[in-house]
């Protein structure tokens, strides 16, 4: 949140720091099978990166970044995701969540199961971010000095 | 859609609406109501289909990702679960009915976060009843409780504050319910109801297993209000909106007493539950001391939502001290009066929320007799079900009282009879006391509705007056018909 | 006696924890506090259940060609760590709900102890 004594230093510093830190949560999302992480973790650190430029700079330069009214859509974009994998896999002759019964011909079953883990676990993470965003937005209305 | 997709299908839908909601009523915000309808109808049908279903064939066994239990997650559609399901999906469909013009007076702004948040809160209802792994239940439990806090926090001025006490007060049973499904965890090594009721007879008086049943049953005891944990319900029921009261207060405590039914007779059962000292009796007589405790403190109410939240909590009590009999007679008394009280108070709120919308107010010390010209559909249904609570035949509520009688003299537990006597007589006083004010014409006052004076009929319209009608018809049905429901449920009980 | 305290030292931290997180939410006046001590006692019992999933000489689940998977005891337990990550969520969640709810009660009555909000709805 912007206060009437503004700093560039702190602003730069966030602006710098936030892709990097973007980077690592899809990082963090991608790889879940191998090393810790999945959907949440990765979630989180998306959020933290776009929640670093909002409280270093006020919302007039954060709403460059991600708009405000965009975040409960995006939300129901994630959950959207996550359901229609699910579904997809019962309404194609499994039960729900069964990835070895998506139906994308071709693929290796093996492989088949792991592009379905990855599908929810992009899902979780969008939903996860967009919520952390929301909360913060909500809080922070009216506090900007801006 | 076979039987083996219909354990998902009726909890999805709801969510499948919830996130339709905030997409669609971003760009058109008059559709949010028709959506929400439209969304628990389908799920009453689907649920009213697979009541049909399992009449015919039997339980549905429903595993996600094909993982066979225990190692995986299902979902179980047996009996208890079907009826549950049934009850709660009709009462919430005929409440989001009924809340389109409360909806628009009451809270104008925010009706699309209201009505998605419902669907959220049904979701959390229905994977509550439907799942059969017990971490699964802690999930959707979690899912429901922070939906209602959000819903009662819409409402007049100190609807925050009671929706913050709810929020500590729930949060705090979750975590107790999740710290015993620990203990549980340590001693068994698996986490789905059947296999866990399967090994649990060899653990039975250990110390991790009865520290496991204390938390369990205390965290619940929380959500469901039992007596001395029932601090945040009159709050919570009396600030919120009409129609928040009229969706959480039929189902919302049913749902606890549902898992209370799964943990203590499915997974426990009645020996391993009383191994090391009475945990039954313990139950039941603090579901007794709630029963007296809520019927008391009706009485002393002066407004009609409030005088109904504690009788809440006196209901509540009859349904955990049907259950902590632990035979058939006490587990049909309970689950009938599950299905009764759901339509009685379901009944019973969407009058008040009924005479909110036209009066201004629900004081019962400001009711008078205009009432019986003015609203006439309106009092005669609140008259069914108040003779419904109290427990007249041939209403429903006569036969739910009689099978706790038969379970308690079965048990030979006289001070529960005698309890569950008095409280009848209760129950007359404050019933009758709002019926007195509204029909009977004091002799000695002036009436205001005087010989000369003309009352209009300011009936409400027909999209709220329907499904009042139709929950006190179908009192009067279920008590007509009760024969076949109870049969039905006495198949369920466990051993 | 020795063995019943530090025989089971993680048991005790944990309930110690929880101790300290229930006296936050009964005895303080203050609704943050309150809040704080629910996010304690939250976190002491994901604590206790990470704590019962470890083993001895075992490794992190993520397969090592050197310890064959075929032996449990090699690797710990997975199954609670899972179920924290979902546990952990909802604390964030009803933290999330907390704040908004604290919002909208600093709004109307501009206090946050409870007894002054109390006296203001009597």
């Amino acid at each position: 949140m912007r206060t009437q004594y503004d700093s560039l230093i702190v602003l730069l510093g966030a602006r710098f720091l936030s892709p990097y830190i973007m980077m690592f949560g899809l990082y963090v999302i991608f790889h879940g099978h191998h090393s810790p992480g999945g959907g949440f973790q990765g979630g989180t650190l998306l959020a933290a990166s776009v929640l670093l430029v909002r409280v270093a700079g006020g919302r007039l330069v954060a709403r460059r970044q991600i708009k405000e009214f965009i975040t409960t859509p995006l939300a129901a974009v994630g959950v959207v995701i996550y359901f229609a994998t699910g579904m997809t896999a019962l309404v194609a002759g499994g039960s729900f969540l069964d990835y070895g019964h998506l139906p994308f011909p071709g693929i290796n079953p093996v492989l088949l199961r792991y592009y379905g883990i990855l599908s929810i676990e992009i899902g979780v993470g969008l939903a996860v971010m967009s919520i952390l965003i929301m909360i913060f937005d909500n809080m922070a209305k009216g506090e900007d000095f801006v | 859609m076979t039987a083996y997709q219909l354990p998902v299908f009726i909890p999805f839908t709801y969510l499948a609406f919830a996130v339709l909601i905030p997409l669609v009523g971003l760009w058109k915000r008059k559709l949010s109501h028709p959506m929400a309808v439209t969304g628990s109808g389908l799920a009453a049908g689907l649920s009213l289909y697979g009541f049909a279903a399992y009449v015919n064939t039997g339980p549905i066994h429903h595993t996600f990702g094909g993982w066979q239990p225990p190692i995986g997650i299902e979902f179980v559609y047996d009996g208890l679960s079907a009826f549950f399901l049934l009850v709660i999906n009709m009462v919430a469909f005929l409440v989001l009915l009924h809340s389109k013009p409360v909806a628009a007076r009451e809270f104008r702004g925010k009706r699309m976060p209201f009505y998605s948040v419902t669907m959220l809160l049904m979701l959390g209802f229905n994977g509550i009843v439907s799942t059969g792994d017990l971490f699964n239940l802690y999930v959707f439990l979690e899912i429901s409780s922070l939906s209602s806090y959000g819903l009662i926090a819409i409402g007049n001025r100190h609807a925050p504050f009671a929706a913050f006490r709810y929020l500590v007060l729930g949060t705090i049973g979750g975590s107790m319910y999740l710290l015993g499904l620990g203990f549980l965890y340590i001693s068994t090594g698996t986490l789905n109801i059947i296999d866990m009721a399967a090994m649990l007879p060899h653990f039975a008086g250990k110390p991790p297993v009865l520290t496991g049943l204390i938390l369990m049953t205390v965290g619940i005891g929380i959500k469901a209000a039992l007596f001395p944990m029932h601090g945040w319900l009159p709050d919570a029921y009396t600030f919120a909106s009409s129609t928040s009261s009229a969706l959480i207060a039929p189902t919302g405590t049913k749902v606890g007493a549902y898992i209370l039914i799964r943990v203590l007779l499915y997974l426990f059962g009645i020996e391993s539950m009383d191994a090391v000292f009475k945990v039954s009796s313990v139950l039941g007589m603090l579901a007794g001391a709630g029963i007296l405790y809520g019927s008391i403190m009706a009485i002393a109410q002066s407004e009609l939502k409030r005088m109904l939240a504690y009788s809440s909590v006196s209901q509540i009590g009859y349904i955990i001290m049907g259950l902590s009999l632990a035979n058939p007679a006490g587990f049909v008394g309970a689950v009938l009066h599950v299905l009764n009280h759901a339509a009685m108070k379901a009944c019973l709120f969407l009058v008040a929320a009924n005479l909110r919308f036209r009066e201004g107010h629900s004081n019962i010390r400001l009711f008078n007799d205009t009432y019986r010209k003015k609203y006439p559909w309106t009092m005669a249904c609140f008259t069914v079900a108040a003779v419904s609570m109290v427990g007249l035949p041939p209403m429903a509520g006569f036969f739910s009282k009689w099978y706790l009688v038969l379970g308690t003299i079965a048990n030979a537990n006289w001070v529960l009879l005698a309890v569950i006597l008095m409280s009848s007589l209760l129950n007359a006083v404050y019933f009758f006391r709002v019926l007195e004010k509204v029909y009977m014409k004091n002799p000695d006052k002036e009436s205001p509705a005087g010989e000369e004076a003309v009352v209009m009929n300011r009936e409400v319209k027909p999209l709220m007056l329907a499904p009042v009608v139709i929950l006190a018809t179908g009192i009067i049905v279920i008590g007509i018909m009760n024969m076949s429901v109870v049969s039905y449920i006495l198949k369920m009980f466990p051993g | 006696m020795c063995d019943f305290f530090l025989g089971h030292y993680s048991y005790w931290l944990t309930m110690f924890l929880l101790c300290i997180g229930l006296y936050g939410v009964l005895m303080k006046k203050n609704l943050v506090k309150k809040t704080i001590g629910l996010t304690i006692l939250q976190s002491s019992i994901i604590l206790f259940y990470v704590s019962i999933a470890a083993k001895w000489d075992a490794t992190v689940p993520i397969s090592d060609p050197s310890r064959p998977v075929t032996d449990a005891s090699n690797y710990l337990n997975p199954l609670p760590h899972t179920l924290m990550l979902t546990a952990i969520v909802v604390g964030v969640a009803t933290l999330g709900v907390a704040f908004a709810l604290l919002m909208a009660i600093f709004n109307r009555y501009q206090s946050l102890d409870e007894q002054e909000i109390l006296d203001m709805i009597e």
